[in-house]
């Protein structure tokens, strides 16, 4: 397995906002991680990231990377390097006041150990790759020259640079046209196949599940809800939640962003009901749910939906 | 860039006029008339029109004023009425004094602050952050004639290692400038500390981190970089301040200045030299500003581009 993770948690001060967060990856394989705004997502990524002291907080659980369990000083060795992150928004993910160029050089500078023109050219030809047209040009903007969909691929090839074998993509269209976002999506999709990359795909948007990934992590309120091959997810969701998410995939008719079937939001990390996390807002939910935390496994539900037959 | 810089250098040449003209009215609108201290007491009515027309006083202002504006354009700052020494030579005895304190001061406080607030931010919470913000806020509640006469009372009196006053040698500049600097490195410090903070959280230095570059660098070559933006600003508003606002610290080591001169020339209503030094100071102020924006505009291409 490229990447394994057990019984993740972040511990922020006193609250935990994320606990028991388990999947694998490997080679060649998309892994889609979905829920809505604040189920824990990005902490999740963080966390396999061995980011978290950037926001103080800390990390429980093991994250195995190759085989290997790592600490952060060895999650720290393998980011830029192994273990690559694309940000949601390309708007504020680069340094303002340096060339895009040389964002995107000095990792295969820091990484690869080339040389400034070696590493000038593979900034280069990875752009041309991403479909940039005009790469030398582009190479030598600021950021702020250029549109989001262009930053955003600016950010894939910073984050391709050190030839890492694992990508952590959190949102990496949500802020795009939605032109833009298939072509982002599409380019994420085929990298993988062609390199045999590692891809975790953080979205809140099923569709694009359905489109690239072939498996599925769901995340509620920082905990897992659901974990299945992404076919078998969408032809029988076992977890309420999950299902609630396939029916509020837009289709024509549909207004954007009405979530059919789940009224309400998720609680923040002061507000986690007790039992199972998403029972007030559960059409299934009754006395047991209220108290007792479903058991974990491919779904944690006390009442799963039915199997249909057929 | 070089386009930018002449359109900004010319760009002052109308906001130098307004100011000429402010600074020119206000002395000539505020009540109290120089010739009364240049009048013998019980002289007549003849005798005032005569020392007016001699300062020429008894023309109309828009005329005084060409008259004024055309001599400091020759380098002509008139006379004083006070003194009746050409104006220009009393700039020049005090301008030497003034930019050396003021320099040196400035210079002492944007390196200190810079240093001490990358140090505070990067131990931020730690005792290196507690300690370097103590002394931030001693730095900037500590009165600063208080605190030119503790350095006089340890280092001069007691001490013996620096002269107690004057203008004299590098050594009497010594207590002066660390008096003014202990402010001035108070603020640049506390500046410097919170846009480090402020820049650390940026989206792109998670990023950066997540380049896998070594956070010392990140420290330094981004979020510094970053940080010194306000930094850079604040500074050179500074300029004008540290030139003309070191009164007390001219007045407890007695040194001559700027500031002194134009607080002494106030009090004796004496016009022209007024009017000398407020546009110095209005000088400094500008040309403080216009290098404030070359700066930004050489630190953040955003602000090239803007300027376009
Ligand atoms: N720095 C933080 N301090 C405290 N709580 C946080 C912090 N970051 C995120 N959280 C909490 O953790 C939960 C999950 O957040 P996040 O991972 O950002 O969700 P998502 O990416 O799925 O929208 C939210 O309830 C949020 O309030
Ligand atoms: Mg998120």
């Amino acid at each position: 397995m490229l990447l394994s993770v057990e019984n993740l948690g972040v511990k922020i001060g006193a609250v935990q906002p994320l606990e028991g967060i388990g999947f694998a990856l490997d080679r060649g394989e998309i892994l889609g991680l979905v829920g809505e705004s604040g189920s824990g997502k990005s902490l999740t990524a963080l966390a396999c990231m061995g980011l978290l002291g950037l926001i103080g907080g800390q990390r429980l659980g093991t994250v195995a990377f190759d085989g290997v369990v790592q600490d952060e000083a060895g999650l720290a060795r393998l980011r830029g390097r192994k273990i690559a992150l694309i940000t949601q928004n390309p708007m504020t993910a680069l340094d303002p006041v340096q060339r895009v160029g040389e964002q995107i050089a000095v990792v295969a500078r820091l990484h690869l150990g080339t040389t400034p023109a070696a590493a000038r050219a593979r900034t280069l030809d990875l752009m041309t790759q991403l479909r940039i047209p005009e790469a030398a040009a582009v190479a030598d903007s600021y950021p702020h020259q250029l549109s989001g969909g262009m930053k955003q691929r600016i950010v894939i090839a910073m984050a391709l640079a050190g030839e890492p074998e694992l990508i952590i993509a959190d949102e990496p269209t949500t802020a795009l046209d939605v032109t833009v976002q298939a072509q982002i999506v599409q380019i994420l999709g085929q990298l993988v196949r062609q390199r045999g990359l590692g891809l975790v795909l953080i979205t809140h948007d099923m569709g694009v599940v359905a489109q690239v990934c072939d498996r599925v992590a769901v995340l509620y309120a920082g905990r897992l809800a659901e974990t299945r091959e992404v076919g078998d997810l969408f032809s029988a969701p076992r977890h309420p939640y999950s299902a609630a998410l396939i029916a509020c995939i837009p289709r024509e008719g549909m207004a954007p962003g009405s979530l059919t079937g789940i009224p309400g939001a998720v609680p923040s990390v002061a507000l986690y009901p007790p039992g199972c996390r998403f029972h007030p807002r559960c059409p299934r939910a009754d006395a047991l749910c209220a108290t007792t935390p479903p058991p974990q496994g491919a779904f944690a539900c006390h009442h799963p939906l039915e199997v249909p037959h057929g | 860039m070089l386009d930018y810089l002449v359109r900004r250098v010319l760009l002052l040449l109308p906001v130098f006029l307004a100011v000429s003209v402010v600074i020119f009215l206000i002395l000539h609108l505020i009540p109290g008339d120089p010739i009364d201290n240049l009048l013998k007491v019980g002289s007549g009515p003849e005798a005032r029109a005569k020392i007016a027309a001699k300062y020429g006083l008894d023309q109309p202002l828009p005329v005084q004023y060409g008259i004024w504006l055309w001599g400091v354009l020759q380098g002509d700052l008139g006379t004083s009425i006070i003194t009746r020494r050409p104006v220009a030579v009393m700039i020049g005895q005090v301008i030497g004094p003034s930019l050396a304190l003021g320099g040196m001061a400035l210079a002492i406080s944007s390196l200190g602050g810079i240093v001490l607030g990358a140090v505070a931010a990067s131990f931020r919470d730690r005792w290196p952050d507690q300690l370097i913000m103590g002394g931030v806020l001693l730095g900037s509640t500590l009165p600063s004639f208080w605190l030119g006469l503790l350095l006089i009372l340890g280092f001069s009196v007691e001490l013996g290692w620096f002269p107690v006053s004057g203008a004299r040698g590098w050594a009497s500049l010594v207590l002066p400038v660390a008096t003014i600097a202990f402010g001035g490195i108070a603020l640049v410090t506390r500046v410097t500390r919170v846009a480090m903070i402020e820049a650390a959280s940026r989206d792109f230095v998670l990023l950066l981190h997540a380049k896998g570059l070594p956070p010392r660098r990140i420290r330094l070559a981004h979020v510094l970089r970053h940080a010194l933006m306000p930094v850079v600003t604040i500074l050179a508003l500074r300029i004008g301040w540290v030139l003309g606002g070191a009164v007390t610290v001219e007045y407890v080591f007695a040194r001559p200045g700027l500031g002194s001169l134009l607080i002494k020339s106030l009090s004796q209503h004496d016009y022209p030299v007024v009017q000398a030094c407020l546009l110095m100071l209005a000088i400094a102020v500008m040309l403080g500003t216009l290098l404030g924006d070359i700066t930004q505009a050489l630190m953040d291409p955003r602000v090239r581009s803007a300027l376009r």
